[in-house]
């Protein structure tokens, strides 16, 4: 088994921080589905873009890093015997379906680091 | 490390010696013409057990060193491709055996749990009987090099390399980009292959329809760039159109349901059936309507009609069945003239529902003015011109320059030749439009 991280790519992320339940149901739907499947590491949703803060070099600018159509909206680690078996998954991303788009990365390293209890 | 070691033996060669049993330049004729038309094989079947394609290659290079040597003294066997089968897999599990724990460490070729067995079970390997060697390695290896996953120049690389067994030399002289840019391009490819892990197996039912397109575009690009080298002095690099026959022909063998791939290996029959007609003595390019129709191959024609005729029963058929059979009318027509052009506006009109290219609708209109006159053809470019995808596509200003020059309007037709010669490279092609334009009829 191998790790792949799958970034989200859209217009802007659906999680604005006053969302709806019915906003995010079909990402919520999808990443209930490859959790039941038992694929899912870890996932983290992002605030829209508006919230964005970049830093180049020493200056720090309002919004995202890249100027594009397209934002990074969130981002999950999926675990997957193969490219083709990650793929599968990340093709039911809804976002590939709603205009933006998924890409797919074999993941090196690291994880949730542990952190001591204060 | 194991490389090093592997390499001394792909290096020596049979020198004389008394107990030759057979000439040596019958061997190397034998191991050349196994490579031809087994070396996918055996390089599919060894990258199973090696897990990785350099070893697999290295391991295959090995077993023929090995041929030359061991056929010189005991004589030709029966089934060439066999046995380099068979040499090349036993190197691959020792070479895997005695660095598990190195080797360990790196990502290998993801294959199904049932080889990882086969491996594991694997002693002292039996001399391979041909059913061994199970038809879909071959196919295996080929999905494998034209993954979507990957870019489609390296795509073509790759499959030129590994299943063509083409060197990277020559992959990069066919290609026009330099030797160290191509093995940089495959290199890429290669640790793509093993870092992301795309797997070594056939895709499954759902999936097959678009793993097969991109095998067969892999397979028609590389027609393309042999039929019309897109630059240089000579219109066809021969080369890379017998690769590309070839690999349609092993598809169609391993696949023989799919009606594209009949379709494909047609479409490529056809197109280079008219190979010897296409150029003039001097290399100059000769229109369709000029061609001495007795130099084309009419045994290709008729392998294509036969694959044509099959490919269009059943269902409707796809995007290459019906690009082989509106070549294949013109082919088959005994002169331009004589040409079926309502059936072939009738075939286009097929075409654009299943393949709505602005370059379909562009060859369509050459049969439209057939049918309908150049006239109404102009109009029809008129509105593709309008389109603007086919803004950088010579072929456009030439036709349109064509018809201009039927209608009587030279002076609008000398200003499309001038627009097609700006976008053309390929010398073949630009002496042709700059003929035509010298015979244009201007004050």
């Amino acid at each position: 088994m191998a790790q792949y991280a799958i970034l989200i790519y859209a217009g802007d992320s659906a999680h604005a921080l006053d969302a709806t339940p019915e906003e995010l149901e079909t990402c919520d739907a999808h990443a209930d589905e490859v959790e039941q499947e038992g694929a899912m590491v870890a996932a983290f949703a992002l605030t829209p873009r508006d919230m964005a803060t970049s830093i180049r070099g020493d200056v720090v600018t309002d919004g995202p890093f890249l100027e594009a159509k397209e934002v990074v909206a969130g981002f999950y680690v999926i675990e997957a015997p193969d490219l083709d078996a990650a793929l599968e998954i990340a093709r039911r991303n809804p976002a590939t379906q709603e205009g933006g788009g998924v890409e797919v990365r074999p993941v090196h390293s690291g994880g949730v680091t542990a952190r001591p209890v204060e | 490390m194991w490389r090093s070691d592997l390499c001394t033996a792909a290096e020596s060669r049979p020198g004389p010696s008394s107990d030759h049993v057979t000439d040596p330049a019958d061997v190397e004729t034998a191991v050349v013409d196994a490579h031809r038309r087994g070396g996918a094989l055996v390089l599919a079947a060894t990258a199973r057990v090696a897990r990785d394609l350099d070893l697999a290659e290295e391991c295959v290079q090995e077993a023929y060193a090995a041929a030359l040597v061991s056929w010189a003294r005991d004589g030709i066997p029966d089934n060439p491709a066999a046995w380099l089968t068979t040499t090349a897999k036993r190197r691959a599990m020792d070479a895997v055996r005695r660095e598990q724990v190195f080797r360990s460490k790196l990502p290998l070729l993801v294959e199904p749990e049932e080889v990882v067995d086969e491996i594991a079970m694997a002693e002292p390997v039996e001399p391979v009987e041909p059913e061994d060697v199970v038809p879909d390695e071959r196919l295996r290896l080929i999905f494998l090099c034209c993954h979507p996953a990957l870019a489609q120049d390296a795509q073509l690389a790759l499959t030129l390399r590994l299943v063509c067994g083409v060197s990277t030399g020559d992959i990069a002289k066919a290609l026009l980009v330099s030797e160290s840019t191509m093995a940089a391009r495959i290199t890429r490819a290669k640790k793509k292959i093993s870092t992301a892990r795309i797997p070594y197996r056939m895709p499954g039912a759902a999936e097959l329809p678009d793993r097969l397109r991109a095998v067969l575009a892999v397979i028609h690009l590389l027609f393309t760039a042999g039929h019309t080298a897109p630059s240089g002095t000579s219109l066809v690099r021969t080369d890379l159109v017998d690769q590309s026959l070839h690999l349609a022909r092993m598809l169609r063998d391993l696949m023989p349901d799919e009606r594209e791939v009949w379709g494909l290996l047609a479409l490529l029959l056809v197109t280079d059936a008219r190979r010897a007609g296409r150029v003039d003595s001097d290399g100059r390019l000769v229109r369709l309507e000029d061609q001495d129709r007795s130099l084309w191959d009419r045994a290709a024609i008729a392998e294509a009609h036969d694959l044509i005729v099959d490919g269009l029963r059943g269902g409707r058929p796809g995007r290459y069945v019906l690009q082989a059979a509106i070549a294949s009318l013109y082919a088959e027509a005994p002169t331009y003239d004589e040409t079926d052009w309502p059936q072939i506006v009738t075939l286009y009109d097929e075409l654009l529902l299943v393949w709505p290219s602005p370059v379909v609708a562009l060859n369509r209109t050459v049969a439209v003015a057939m049918v309908s006159g150049p006239a109404r053809s102009l109009a029809e470019i008129d509105e593709l011109e309008k389109d603007g995808r086919l803004a950088r596509y010579q072929y456009l200003p030439s036709i349109k320059a064509d018809l201009l020059h039927r209608l009587g309007r030279d002076d609008e037709a000398a200003i499309a030749y001038r627009q097609a010669l700006e976008l053309t490279s390929n010398e073949a092609e630009r002496a042709f439009l700059a003929e035509r334009l010298a015979s244009l009829n201007r004050p």
